[in-house]
């Protein structure tokens, strides 16, 4: 394992790999490498990864880490020393094979997106924030392609990357008591989508009808950490019947 | 097998052990606050530890038993009793006859209470749990809190009943084995003290406040959930100067440290992730005792390596491996020969 990663406990139950110090996509394809690799070979004991922007938490359960020593393993004074040697050979190299990762593609979602009128009523304060006319705003947030860093913070909430700069707009002073679900905004560098409804500070510039969290759904999460999310202007009519399609289908 | 919620109590819920293995699509683990309280009331009326229990809070339900059934009360001591005021033994397992109204009444020691069913409580599992996590509306019964009227099914057939050296209550509702799990059962002093190991953003706190931590008392605020309890005392200072952070995963025993410098412990209900510096993380062995503790409540710290709280969690994952099999040995103690299945 190379050294500039930093590995720490996180409580007597959970190991934090950070992989780097900030939010850039050469992190995040270590941090999804890395995820792969754990997933891939569940060590006797294991819980559940959790990746973050330029870390991986590991779960485990010390218990039954301590049960399933192996005769090598006998040595280890402590679980997290032997989950941390588990872990090591899984992710011995990584940072050569991360390299092979740089073309992969990852999904493309498309998300839909009705900008302005009652569901994005901040873009016109976006716009006069940025000094664009709203077209322009809607032009700009739909003409990128967005990385998907990680899940958190809420059920299926994605924290984005790629906005451009010039869409910056500070949080609202005062927050809504409840943004819908569905609501896309911007705070500060960042824009989201809201998989349920909650109060938040956000400036609303639209919303999608597409239901990002759905809690019977294998992948509960429409968006998983690795997407790339692309949005796409429709109209009130075509939001409107998207819902009604989709209802009809539920 | 089924009991109706006559009334829910400040607030009771349908939990298990928490939803595993969706944290990396942002879902909480939740789960049963006092894990420890939970497992044992299950394995006490025959259950598997991961069926869905009850969880009550602070102040007590009313559950009236539509049929004959076997419960096992344990956690917090809401002093409970039926409608002829006998009170129903914890931390054992009991069985109600037909017709009974168990009422709960107000936390005399703890916070929250547990319930287990024989036969486990029946709720839909989503995402492999059947625990309510009331914020995202999943699970449990719909999502939210019981209310009065909700009726708690058994999932399948009790497994096999116990026969032999049961005690009966003077109205002969109630029957019990004198064999019971009660030294779980103590009683929290006056301070509580939690065993914290230093954290990633430990050496961001200055000289100061990493005295406070373990100097100070701290006191369980009023807001606190399910989700974090926020502790009240002594303000923690940071160093001058320390950078932003970006988002990273957290525990069930996370001490937070948001800006204004007042502690937050994250509990069952934390969000996956969190941007804010963590200066320790509890010991798991103290998340159950953290769990009894209510608002208005006084805990101290105590520094513990992380070696040791290791090896404190291992020694009571034994300990309690032994109570399980030795609950199990109790329970296959029996008298008849009879053809019942189990």
């Amino acid at each position: 394992m190379n050294k500039t990663y930093d590995v720490s406990p996180m409580g007597d139950s959970c190991i934090l790999f950070r992989l780097g110090e900030g939010i850039d996509e050469c992190t995040h394809r270590l941090v999804m490498a890395a995820v792969g690799r754990i997933e891939a070979d569940r060590f006797a004991g294991y819980v559940e990864c959790v990746p973050a922007f330029a870390s991986v938490a590991v779960y485990y359960e010390p218990a039954a880490v301590w049960r399933s020593r192996t005769p090598e393993e006998f040595a280890c004074r402590s679980v997290y020393e032997i989950v941390l040697g588990r872990l090591t050979k899984l992710l011995d190299g990584l940072l050569q094979d991360a390299e092979r990762f740089s073309d992969s593609p990852g999904r493309i979602v498309t998300i839909p997106v009705c900008y302005g009128g009652s569901f994005g009523p901040d873009l016109e304060h976006v716009a006069n924030h940025c000094g664009l006319s709203p077209q322009q705003i809607i032009d700009l947030h739909s003409g990128g392609l967005y990385l998907v860093h990680m899940i958190g913070f809420a059920p299926g909430f994605p924290y984005l990357g790629g906005m451009p700069r010039q869409l910056a707009v500070p949080r609202r002073e005062t927050p809504r008591a409840v943004i819908p679900a569905g609501s896309v905004g911007i705070a500060g560098a960042q824009t989201g989508v809201y998989p349920l409804a909650t109060p938040g500070g956000w400036q609303l510039i639209g919303r999608t009808p597409v239901e990002l969290f759905r809690p019977d759904a294998d992948m509960p999460s429409l968006l998983q950490a690795g997407d790339r999310v692309r949005f796409q202007p429709i109209t009130a009519d075509e939001f409107d019947n998207w819902k009604a399609g989709e209802e009809g289908t539920a | 097998m089924s009991l109706i919620v006559q009334r829910p109590g400040l607030l009771a819920t349908i939990q298990d052990l928490g939803r595993l293995g969706y944290q990396k699509q942002g879902v909480v683990v939740g789960g049963a606050m006092d894990r420890t309280a939970a497992r044992i009331a299950n394995w006490l009326v025959g259950n598997e530890e991961s069926e869905a229990v009850l969880e009550l809070t602070l102040t007590g339900a009313e559950l009236y038993a539509e049929q004959d059934c076997w419960i096992a009360v344990c956690g917090g001591d809401m002093g409970p009793v039926t409608d002829d005021l006998e009170p129903v033994p914890q931390w054992r397992p009991v069985h109600i006859a037909k017709g009974t109204t168990i009422r709960f009444q107000r936390c005399r020691s703890g916070c929250r209470t547990y319930i287990a069913l024989a036969g486990g409580i029946r709720a839909p599992a989503v995402m492999g749990s059947r625990s309510t996590y009331l914020r995202g509306q999943l699970g449990g019964l719909e999502g939210r809190a019981l209310r009065a009227g909700d009726r708690i099914e058994a999932s399948k057939e009790a497994g096999m009943p116990i026969t032999s050296g049961l005690r009966m209550s003077p109205s002969g509702k109630l029957k019990w084995p004198l064999w019971h799990a009660g030294g779980f059962a103590e009683a929290p002093e006056d301070t509580t003290v939690i065993r914290l190991m230093p954290g990633a953003h430990w050496d961001w706190l200055s000289e100061r406040g990493k005295q406070d931590v373990f100097e100070g008392q701290y006191r369980i605020g009023a807001s606190s959930d399910r989700m974090g309890y926020r502790l009240e005392g002594k303000t923690l200072e940071l160093k001058p100067g320390m950078g932003e952070l970006i988002s990273e995963p957290v525990a069930f025993g996370t001490v937070q440290l948001p800006p204004g410098g007042h502690p937050i412990v994250l509990m069952a209900d934390r969000q996956t992730t969190g941007g804010y510096p963590r200066i320790g993380e509890a010991a798991t062995v103290d998340l159950p005792v953290l769990a009894q503790l209510k608002p208005g409540d006084v805990i101290t710290f105590r520094r513990v390596s992380h070696r040791e709280a290791e090896r404190l969690l291992v020694d009571s994952e034994l300990e309690l491996e032994i109570l399980k099999r030795a609950i199990q040995a109790k329970r296959m103690k029996r008298t008849t020969t009879g053809t019942d299945k189990g």
